[in-house]
């Protein structure tokens, strides 16, 4: 996803870090952000399969949604319910359009019976932030909290040894999809564990002026590198997960992209229950190419008779599979079975085999553990 | 001697065969190079016109043959391990030799010299 406007690129509170040690850096989503170290995106990748990984995630959104009727107005607003969802819990879920077009994927922690903590997309977060509020009864406040807090995501299976080094109890530490406040080097914060890479990991929710304490406590470590947005796009290729802006967009609904099976849309009055009702006219798709050479964002799928039926909305050479791997829209409301074959690329040229594979395309990772 | 243009292709020539790659600082730029497909052997290639492809995690790039002449040889060792571009872009990552060509083709290329100031910028 690439920033529409010219403006320069927020830096986050660890930008000149990333400089200082030697990163590529780019513009992601408005924020100066570290595409790889010296080391490269391949080291980094493994490095999350095998170790420790720390990601700087300062340009990711949070929101605080309380107050009286908050459950309530969240229920109606997301495809998967929050009244169901526990006090400890963390749900993905989707923010979505009267026609089910996903204006953002989140995740969604409740604090308590009436409180909710919303993460968000960067590149989307201003829009939300304006969209939440809008579908929000007077009674419930909405709170920003993007200039009081930073994210730091440390990934890994080896990222409990890590915490435990650094003074925190990790056996009193969240289960999988869950969150809970600790102290940690000397501040209250929210810790879930959650990640986007299928490894084992946490996100740390911590004050944004002590950001660079933080990351360099952590990254101090000898288990622990730092790791760029370049390899966090293969580790989550790898998975099967979806990119905002790639696998989902306004014209894509959550069940299109996938996640039908987690939403309770059908049995619940939610904004888009009508549209998500309706058969799906695409369906995301994992496929395995035959070759080391990737099938990239916006490549034409066509099936075995050369025929254009879908587009390829994400692809890279898999650092831990050591073949090529892409995720693609098939046109109709049936996904295709696994081991369907398919061509990627413009039916006048050399085109790339390619075939239907279950998701995730990586089975080792370790989040669940 | 070596050359260097500035779409970042090096070539070395000997009597009338060239051999040819990319540079140590594109192939640095690029990142981990994952995938290179080379011309086929006895394959004409046109000075400027594509002749190869390389692959890197993020991005594909077309790799630019910086001489005409027929391809007869092509190092087939870089197909089967691109990561040697991250190594040895310059020296054991060669992409093929090309024969028949004309000296002249080399007219206004960079030496080593030029071509590291032109890589600064």
């Amino acid at each position: 996803m690439s920033h529409a406007s010219d403006a320069p690129a927020n830096p986050t509170p660890l930008s000149d870090w990333h400089v200082k040690n030697g990163a590529k850096m780019a513009d992601f989503a408005g924020w100066l952000m570290p595409i790889q170290y010296p080391t490269g995106i391949i080291a980094e990748h493994k490095q999350t399969r095998e170790a420790a990984a720390l990601f700087d995630i300062c340009h990711m959104g949070e929101f605080s949604v309380s107050g009286p009727g908050a459950a309530a107005a969240l229920d109606r607003m997301l495809p998967r319910g929050v009244c169901s969802q526990k006090v400890g819990v963390c749900r993905y879920n989707f923010l979505v359009n009267e026609q089910g077009g996903v204006i953002d994927d989140l995740l969604v922690y409740r604090m308590a019976a009436e409180e909710f903590f919303i993460v968000v997309n960067a590149g989307t977060a201003d829009n939300d932030a304006k969209i939440i509020q809008s579908r929000l009864p007077d009674t419930v406040t909405f709170t920003d909290l993007r200039q009081a807090l930073g994210k730091l995501d440390l990934q890994g299976p080896r990222c409990f040894e890590v915490l435990a080094d650094l003074g925190l109890a990790t056996d009193a530490l969240p289960k999988y999809y869950s969150w809970g406040r600790y102290n940690f080097l000397g501040n209250e914060m929210i810790i879930s564990r959650t990640g986007y890479t299928g490894e084992r990991g946490v996100e740390l929710y911590i004050p944004r002026n002590q950001a660079l304490k933080y990351w360099e406590a952590l990254t101090a470590h000898p288990l622990v590198k730092p790791v760029g947005l370049g390899a966090r796009d293969t580790l989550r290729l790898e998975m099967g997960y979806p990119l905002y802006g790639h696998e989902m967009d306004e014209n894509t609904t959550p069940v299109e992209a996938g996640f039908g099976a987690m939403l309770d849309y059908k049995t619940r009055p939610t904004l888009a229950q009508a549209a998500l009702l309706l058969p799906p006219k695409k369906r995301l798709v994992g496929l395995k190419l035959e070759g080391r050479r990737a099938a990239r964002n916006g490549m034409v799928l066509c099936d075995a008779a050369k025929k254009p039926v879908g587009t390829v909305t994400s692809g890279a050479f898999s650092p831990s599979l050591g073949y090529a791997v892409a995720m693609a829209f098939v046109e109709g409301a049936e996904a295709p079975a696994a081991g369907t074959p398919f061509l990627i690329g413009d039916p006048a040229s050399a085109q790339l085999p390619a075939s239907v594979v279950e998701m995730p395309f990586y089975k080792d990772a370790t989040a669940r553990k | 001697m070596k050359r260097y243009t500035k779409e970042h292709e090096w070539v070395e020539l000997n009597g009338n065969v060239a051999t040819v790659g990319i540079s140590a600082h594109a192939a640095d730029e690029l990142g981990d190079i994952t995938y290179v497909e080379l011309p086929a052997n006895g394959k004409t290639v046109t000075k400027g016109a594509a002749m190869a492809v390389v692959e890197s995690v993020k991005a594909a790039s077309d790799v630019f043959a910086p001489v005409s002449g027929t391809v007869v040889d092509v190092n087939s060792a870089l197909e089967a391990d691109p990561a040697m571009l991250n190594s040895a872009a310059e020296t054991d990552g060669w992409f093929c030799k090309i024969s028949g060509v004309a000296a002249a083709d080399l007219d206004g290329l960079m030496t080593v010299e030029q071509y590291a100031e032109y890589a600064k910028k």
